[in-house]
């Protein structure tokens, strides 16, 4: 959104100026910190109000005497809590990493790297099939107008409802462990992939796509030197999109499947034997890997631009 | 040029098929099917006459069109026979390639044809991809058939299509418990208070700069993980179903309304300050219906993460109904023609979801520009 959006409107009646302002890079944070912090805040009252009447059972069962304040304590500190505290949150997640050597099953790094591996491998497979798919449906028009709808039909198919099939289907002829897993994620992401890639490989105007043809340029050469440069943009738009779902479908693919490890095992886990903090901590460790990857997108994206001279 | 040597080459695989054995040693050969001795040679001069003039230009399709049927009627017909179906020969399989040549020849001519009416065009658009799945499907059907691929491995189209029409009150059940309560109210739901808030958002400059990064940044979370706590608070019947869609749902939906809100231009937005309009006229006036494309893109996106995130949210505890459920219970009991017939449900059920949103939008905003044509 352009910050042109607001600046009409009410903000021509906005009064003077004060003469004190706050620093540029407090004040264009201050919203989304505001906002943050009534979530923490929000949070931490749903905490003490959904874990009361467990805290107080448990205080009754034990014929203790409790003040107010002992009930708030004990919300904020229960064991499997209905609702986890923010810093039980954070202690838990900073003991199942920093706590356990990382090949221990109990270690959450142990468990991230089992999902990121099959987020990795599923997101390499995804592309390269998506980029593929892009490039065969520019060239074969027949391929835009038959596979393409199917493409889009592929998505709306739950592939959850699909992923314990594909593990039965390539365990019975000998795969199992990882990739299984990884294609469940590579069926997700190739998608915006091909989308974004039949886009981006069809941009070149065709006063340049003219220009090939007076150097009487092969149809490889045209994809080489015009058709891929001018994707650039787009696929990297696409890959940011792809690296999210491959990470969800890489952990989704952990549920139907009885995994032992990864962060969708934990989940499952938690779920069955109610350890509360454990859920907790695992969506915390997916929330981080979300961030960490589509950063390192973003700055391959810029590193990518910077190098083809596109932009400053 | 291309189609004569193609529509030829086909015509040579059914000759050769004729000489090739059909199947194992049971299998009779075409001696005793006089019938579809009949239909393959006469699959057999269509696609010998295809490509000639002056059918080439008015009828070639249509002809060759007709030999692709009479070659897959065949195909299936002779996979009744014990002797072809799991030990198919070259014979068969000659056969299959001729009708699968053939086909792709159709159909490439059917993307070539430049058609000025507009209704058959159309027509046109929609049949090339219909085509080609219903092709698809064919080969599925054969080559699990005529391989003979244990049914517990993958099951062919029609014994999932026996198993569907077989089990229709089970799968009904299943479809009302995943889809009618769990899907559709929880996209209502999410998708309602999505559109609130933005709407909120939008009026107060502060809270939509603050949710605007803070939404962008959920949006690209795996957030489908929360299902097992909403499991635990809601319980393991269809409100914590709802719970995990309404969720999914919310953030696209808000950051999408959000950014289509903003999309009104500069320009109109000053001709409705000078025609004096209040902050709802301008809404209901200019800024909705500007934002309707990103909207209908927040719902599009949305029905189909809803469907998975009810589905997901099956396999951490469900009452002994859903989609989800009857999956991961057939898996375990390896009747998988079950497991595709369900697979078969939630996929019409969700490309129906999606044309029916696509529609809607058609209907609303056929003014956009990307609807014009």
């Amino acid at each position: 959104m352009t910050s042109s959006a607001y600046l009409t409107g009410r903000a021509l009646h906005a009064p003077a100026p004060r003469r004190f302002r706050w620093p540029r890079w407090i004040a264009d944070r201050a919203p989304v910190l505001t906002i943050v912090l009534v979530l923490i805040v929000v949070w931490y009252v749903a905490a003490i109000l959904m874990n009361m009447t467990l805290v107080r059972g448990a205080f009754e069962r034990n014929d203790t005497a409790y003040s107010l304040m002992d009930l708030i304590a004990g919300t904020l500190d229960a064991e499997r809590p209905l609702v986890a505290a923010p810093h039980q949150v954070v202690l838990t997640f900073i003991d199942l990493v920093f706590d356990y050597p990382p090949d221990s099953p109990r270690s959450l790094l142990y468990h991230s790297w089992v999902t990121l591996s099959a987020t990795f491998v599923g997101f390499v497979l995804g592309t390269a099939f998506g980029i593929l798919l892009a490039v065969l449906i520019v060239h074969v028009r027949v391929l835009e107008k038959s596979l393409l709808p199917w493409i889009i039909c592929s998505q709306m198919v739950p592939i959850l409802a699909v992923a314990p099939i594909i593990i039965v289907v390539l365990g019975a002829i000998g795969l199992r462990g990882l990739l299984p897993k990884s294609l469940i994620s590579a069926y997700l992401c190739f998608f915006p992939v091909a989308i974004g890639m039949v886009k981006g490989l069809s941009s070149p105007d065709p006063i340049q796509l003219d220009l090939m043809r007076t150097w009487s340029a092969t149809p490889l050469q045209v994809l080489w030197k015009l058709r891929l440069p001018a994707s650039v943009p787009y696929l990297f738009a696409s890959l940011k999109v792809a690296i999210t779902i491959s990470l969800v479908g890489a952990i989704v693919a952990e549920l139907p499947t009885g995994a032992q490890a990864g962060l969708g095992a934990r989940l499952l886990a938690g779920s069955y034997y109610g350890q509360t903090l454990q859920i907790w901590a695992a969506l915390l460790a997916a929330a981080l890997l979300a961030a960490i990857l589509v950063g390192i997108t973003g700055w391959a994206e810029r590193w990518a631009v910077r190098r083809m001279g596109m932009k400053p | 040029m291309r189609r004569p040597f193609g529509f030829l080459g086909a015509a040579v695989l059914v000759l050769a098929a004729l000489r090739l054995p059909l199947g194992g040693e049971a299998a009779t050969g075409f001696a005793s099917h006089p019938v579809l001795l009949a239909a393959t040679l006469a699959a057999l001069a269509l696609f010998a006459l295809a490509p000639f003039a002056p059918l080439r230009h008015s009828l070639g399709l249509p002809v060759g069109f007709a030999g692709v049927i009479l070659t897959c009627a065949v195909t299936l017909r002779l996979l009744v026979d014990p002797g072809v179906a799991g030990t198919a020969g070259t014979g068969f399989w000659a056969l299959v390639l001729a009708g699968w040549l053939a086909a792709a020849l159709v159909v490439t001519g059917m993307a070539a044809l430049k058609l000025r009416n507009e209704t058959l065009r159309r027509a046109n658009d929609l049949a090339i991809p219909l085509l080609f799945g219903g092709f698809l499907f064919y080969l599925w059907e054969v080559t699990v058939r005529g391989f003979g691929v244990p049914s517990v491995l993958v099951p062919s189209p029609s014994a999932t299509a026996v198993r569907f029409a077989a089990s229709l009150p089970t799968l009904g059940e299943d479809f009302v418990q995943t889809f009618v309560r769990g899907v559709l109210i929880g996209y209502a739901i999410g998708c309602g208070a999505g559109f609130v808030v933005a709407i909120v958002a939008h009026r107060f400059t502060f809270l939509g700069r603050g949710l605007l990064p803070i939404g962008n940044f959920v949006s690209a979370l795996p957030i489908v993980g929360i299902a097992p706590i909403m499991v635990m608070w809601f319980g393991f019947d269809w409100p914590s179903k709802v719970a995990v869609v309404a969720i999914i749902t919310f953030f696209p939906m808000l950051v999408n309304t959000l950014a289509g809100l903003a999309a009104a231009g500069p320009i109109e937005r000053d001709l409705m300050r000078s025609y004096g309009a209040s902050p709802a006229q301008t809404l209901v006036k200019l800024n909705l219906p500007a934002a309707m494309p990103f909207i209908f893109n927040a719902l599009k996106i949305n029905s189909t993460l809803a469907l998975i995130g009810a589905i997901v949210a099956e396999f951490f505890g469900t009452p002994t109904r859903g989609i989800g459920f009857r999956i991961s219970i057939e898996v375990a009991r390896m009747s998988l023609d079950m497991v595709w017939a369900e697979i078969a449900l939630a996929a019409i059920a969700g490309m129906a979801f999606y044309g029916i949103v696509a529609l809607a939008e058609r209907a609303t905003t056929f003014w956009h520009p990307s609807y014009r044509t």
